[in-house]
C-alpha cells in the first residue's frame, strides 16, 4: 500500500505539471464536443486525433487521449439528456429517463446528477485501477501463450452473451473481425495473406480505417434517413441543482453503477456500452417503482451513466496490466501507445513509472476538470448542436478523411474507410452491432499468435490448454459460456439475459 | 445496440435475418476459396491458412444458424430513405480518396464539401464557399501546421 501510495505521488508530480494540465484540459474539452457530435463517438473521435498525438511524448499522448475517452462519456449523455440522440452508444439508456427528465422540466438535474454519478465513478474507479493494476501485472507475469489464448477466446464469448440482442449475431460480428485481421503477413511463416496486389495490406487492416468506417461513415449515413433532428432545450444555469430528494434517490444507484462497471470494464472482450445496459436492468429490477422506469426515473440516469464512465476506467486494467484491450476504444489507446514504442504489458509499471502512474493521476485531475468544467459549460456547449446537419455532416466527413489519411499517409486506408462506411451501414440495417467487428479485428493477431505458439510449446498437443491452470480455468469458463448460449438458443429464448435487458 | 424481439416476421418474403444469414455464407465460402492458396498446415502444426478458413467456416455456420432461425421483420420493413443522400455522400468520398494525393488536402476538401453543401444540400452557393473555404483552410492550418499532422499539398504547394 504504501507502494503504491509512493508510486501515487510520483504520478501526481507528473500529472500536476502545467504542460500535463493543459494536455488533460484540452482532452476533456475535445472529448465532450466528440461524444456530442452525433456519428463521432468516442472511438471515431479518438482514432481521429490519433495522428495529432505523434509528435507528443507517450505520456501526454496517453493523458491527451484519456482525457478524450471520458471527456466524451461526459458528452454523450448531454445529448442524451437534452436531445434524445445518444452521442454515443453507451448513453443509450440515459436517453429513455434523462429525456423524460428533460421533458418535466428536469434538463439540468438530470444533466447534474449525469455529472456527479460520472464523476464518483471515475474517481472510485481509477482507485480500483490503482489498486488492482499492479496485483493483476504480478500475475500476468505467469502468462504464457495458452494462458493468452484462453483469456481472449474467454472475453469473446463474454462479449457474445452479454451484448445486446442475438447472440449469433454478435458472435458472427466478432468471427467477422477476426478473419479482417488475419489479412496481411502472417506474423509466424511470413506469407502474405489475401494480397490482392496491394502491398500497402502487408500490416493488415488498420484499425482506424475500420473504425470510423463503421461508426463514423455508417452513422452520417443513417441520420440522413432519419425524419427532422430533435429541437434542442437549453439548460439555465440555476436549474442545474438538483433536489435533495433527487440527489437521495442518485445515491445508491451511483453506488451499484460503479462496481458494476467497474467489474464489467475489467473483463476482456466486454464493452463500456454493456455496462449501462446491465445497470439500468438492474436498477428496474431492484427499484421499488419499477413503473417510473422510462418516464424520468432518478436512478435510470445515476446507474447507467456511473457504469459506463465507471467501465470506461475499468477498461484500462487489463489494457494496461496485460496489454490486451478490453473493448475497441482501449485498442486503440493501445496501438496509440505502441506508436510511441511503449509495450503495454505486465513490465509497463517497472520500466515506465511515470507514463503508467501519471496516467493514473491525470485520470483523478481529468474527472474533477469535467466535473467543475462541464456542468458551467453545457450551456454553451450544446450551441454546437444548433450548427444545421447540412453543414455539420459535410464537416465530419472531412474530418474523417483527414484523420484516416494521417494515420499512415495511406489513401487506402480511405478507401478501406468507405468500405467499411457502406459496410457498417448494411450491418446496422439487418441489426447486427458494429463494435465486436473492432474487437475481432485487434484481437485477432493475439489470439492467432497464442493458439500456434502454444501449439509450437506443446509440439501440437491440444491439452496444453486444459493442463494448465489457468489456462484450463480460463477455458473452462469459455466452455460454460459457450454450452450455456446453445442451451438457451435451444429453448429459443434466454430469461437470464432477458432479465438483464439484453433482450426484451 | 438492439433491444428489438428477434422474433419471425409474420409477413411473407425472406425476413432480414435469412437474408443476413444467406450473405454470410456466401461470404464465408468465398473467403474459404480466396485462401485455398494458402498452406493449410495441420491441427498440430497449423500453417498460414488454416486461422482464417477456421474463421471463415465458423462465419459460415452462423450465417447458416441465423437464415434458419430467419427471425426479425421483412427486409423490406425497415425504408432506405438514406439511400439517395448515401450515394453522393459515397461519391464525394471517392473523389477525396482520387484526388487527395493530387489536389492536395485543401483543394480536395474544398471540393467536397462545395459538392455537398451547394449541391447536395442546396444550402447557397456563398454559404457553401464560404464554409468550404474557411474549413479547409482553418482545419489545414490546425492539423498541418501547429499539430504538425503529415497532410499532402497539391499544385502551386496549396
Amino acid at each position: 500500500m504504501a507502494e503504491t501510495l509512493h508510486n501515487l505521488a510520483l504520478g501526481f508530480s507528473v500529472a500536476t505539471s502545467p504542460e500535463m494540465l493543459l494536455f488533460a484540459f484540452a482532452g476533456c474539452l475535445v472529448g465532450t464536443l466528440v461524444g456530442m457530435l452525433p456519428g463521432v463517438g468516442p472511438l471515431a473521435g479518438i482514432s481521429l486525433l490519433l495522428p495529432a498525438t505523434y509528435g507528443l511524448n507517450p505520456t501526454a499522448a496517453i493523458v491527451l487521449l484519456g482525457g478524450i475517452y471520458y471527456g466524451a462519456m461526459y458528452g454523450g449523455s448531454t445529448t442524451s439528456i437534452l436531445m434524445r440522440i445518444p452521442g454515443e452508444a453507451a448513453s443509450v439508456m440515459t436517453c429513455l429517463d434523462g429525456y423524460a427528465m428533460t421533458q418535466k422540466g428536469r434538463a439540468g438535474a438530470a444533466l447534474a446528477i449525469a455529472a456527479i454519478g460520472s464523476f464518483v465513478a471515475g474517481t472510485l474507479s481509477v482507485v480500483g485501477l490503482m489498486l488492482l493494476a499492479p496485483p493483476l501485472a504480478d500475475l500476468a507475469l505467469r502468462f504464457g501463450p495458452p494462458e493468452y489464448f484462453g483469456l481472449l477466446v474467454l472475453g469473446l464469448f463474454v462479449l457474445a452473451a452479454l451484448s445486446g440482442g442475438s447472440v449469433a449475431k454478435t458472435l458472427a460480428m466478432a468471427v467477422l473481425g477476426l478473419f479482417l485481421g488475419t489479412i496481411g503477413i502472417d506474423l509466424m511463416s511470413g506469407f502474405f495473406r489475401f494480397q490482392y496486389g496491394l502491398h500497402e495490406l502487408g500490416d493488415g487492416i488498420g484499425i482506424v480505417p475500420v473504425a470510423v468506417g463503421l461508426f463514423g461513415i455508417s452513422e452520417i449515413l443513417l441520420a440522413l434517413g432519419r425524419a427532422e433532428p430533435p429541437r434542442v432545450q437549453k439548460p439555465k444555469l440555476r436549474e442545474l441543482l438538483p433536489s435533495r430528494r433527487e440527489l437521495a434517490e442518485s445515491a445508491a444507484p451511483i453506488g451499484r453503477g460503479t462496481v458494476l462497471g467497474f467489474f464489467i470494464g475489467i473483463i476482456p472482450g466486454s464493452a463500456h456500452i454493456i455496462s449501462s445496459f446491465v445497470s439500468y436492468a438492474l436498477e428496474r429490477k431492484i427499484s421499488k417503482h419499477p413503473e417510473r422506469f422510462g418516464q424520468g426515473a432518478v436512478a435510470g440516469v445515476a446507474g447507467p451513466e456511473s457504469a459506463n464512465n465507471a467501465a470506461a476506467c475499468g477498461a484500462f486494467v487489463p489494457m494496461l496490466a496485460l496489454g490486451v484491450p478490453s473493448g475497441p476504444i482501449p485498442a486503440v489507446m493501445l496501438a496509440a501507445l505502441m506508436v510511441h514504442g511503449v509495450a503495454p504489458g505486465p513490465m509497463l509499471m517497472a520500466e515506465q513509472p511515470k507514463l503508467f502512474w501519471g496516467f493514473v493521476a491525470s485520470m483523478y485531475i481529468g474527472n474533477l476538470m469535467l466535473l467543475v468544467l462541464n456542468l458551467p459549460l453545457v450551456g454553451l456547449l450544446v450551441n454546437l448542436l444548433r450548427v444545421p446537419y447540412a453543414y455539420l455532416y459535410p464537416a465530419i466527413l472531412a474530418f474523417c478523411v483527414l484523420g484516416v489519411y494521417a494515420v499512415n499517409q495511406s489513401v487506402i486506408d480511405v478507401w478501406i474507410m468507405i468500405a467499411m462506411g457502406g459496410l457498417g451501414v448494411l450491418l446496422r440495417k439487418f441489426d447486427f452491432e458494429v463494435a465486436p467487428v473492432v474487437l475481432g479485428l485487434v484481437l485477432s493477431p493475439m489470439l492467432e499468435v497464442a493458439l500456434r505458439q502454444s501449439l509450437a510449446m506443446s509440439a501440437g498437443d491440444w491439452s496444453i490448454f486444459v493442463t494448465r491452470p489457468i489456462a484450463a480455468t480460463l477455458v473452462g469458463f469459455a466452455v460454460v459460456l459457450a454450452l450455456a448460449g446453445v442451451a438457451s438458443s435451444l429453448r429459443g429464448r434466454a430469461a437470464w439475459r432477458r432479465r438483464l435487458g439484453l433482450e426484451s | 445496440m438492439t433491444l428489438s424481439a428477434e422474433t419471425p416476421a409474420s409477413g411473407a418474403g425472406p425476413t432480414r435475418d435469412r437474408i443476413a444469414g444467406v450473405g454470410l455464407v456466401a461470404f464465408g465460402l468465398f473467403a474459404v476459396w480466396e485462401a485455398r492458396a494458402l498452406p493449410f498446415g495441420s491441427l498440430g502444426n497449423p500453417g498460414a491458412g488454416m486461422f482464417p478458413v477456421a474463421l471463415a467456416l465458423m462465419l459460415a455456420a452462423l450465417g447458416l444458424l441465423l437464415a434458419l432461425k430467419g427471425g426479425g421483420p421483412a427486409l423490406g420493413a425497415r425504408g432506405w430513405k438514406e439511400a439517395r443522400p448515401g450515394l453522393a455522400i459515397f461519391a464525394a468520398l471517392a473523389f477525396a480518396a482520387l484526388a487527395l494525393e493530387t489536389l492536395g488536402y485543401r483543394l480536395t476538401v474544398t471540393a467536397v464539401l462545395l459538392f455537398l453543401i451547394g449541391a447536395v444540400e442546396r444550402k447557397g452557393w456563398r454559404a457553401a464557399v464560404l464554409v468550404a473555404f474557411g474549413f479547409a483552410f482553418v482545419s489545414h492550418a490546425l492539423f498541418a501546421d501547429f499539430l504538425r499532422v503529415p497532410l499532402p499539398r497539391g499544385p502551386f504547394g496549396i
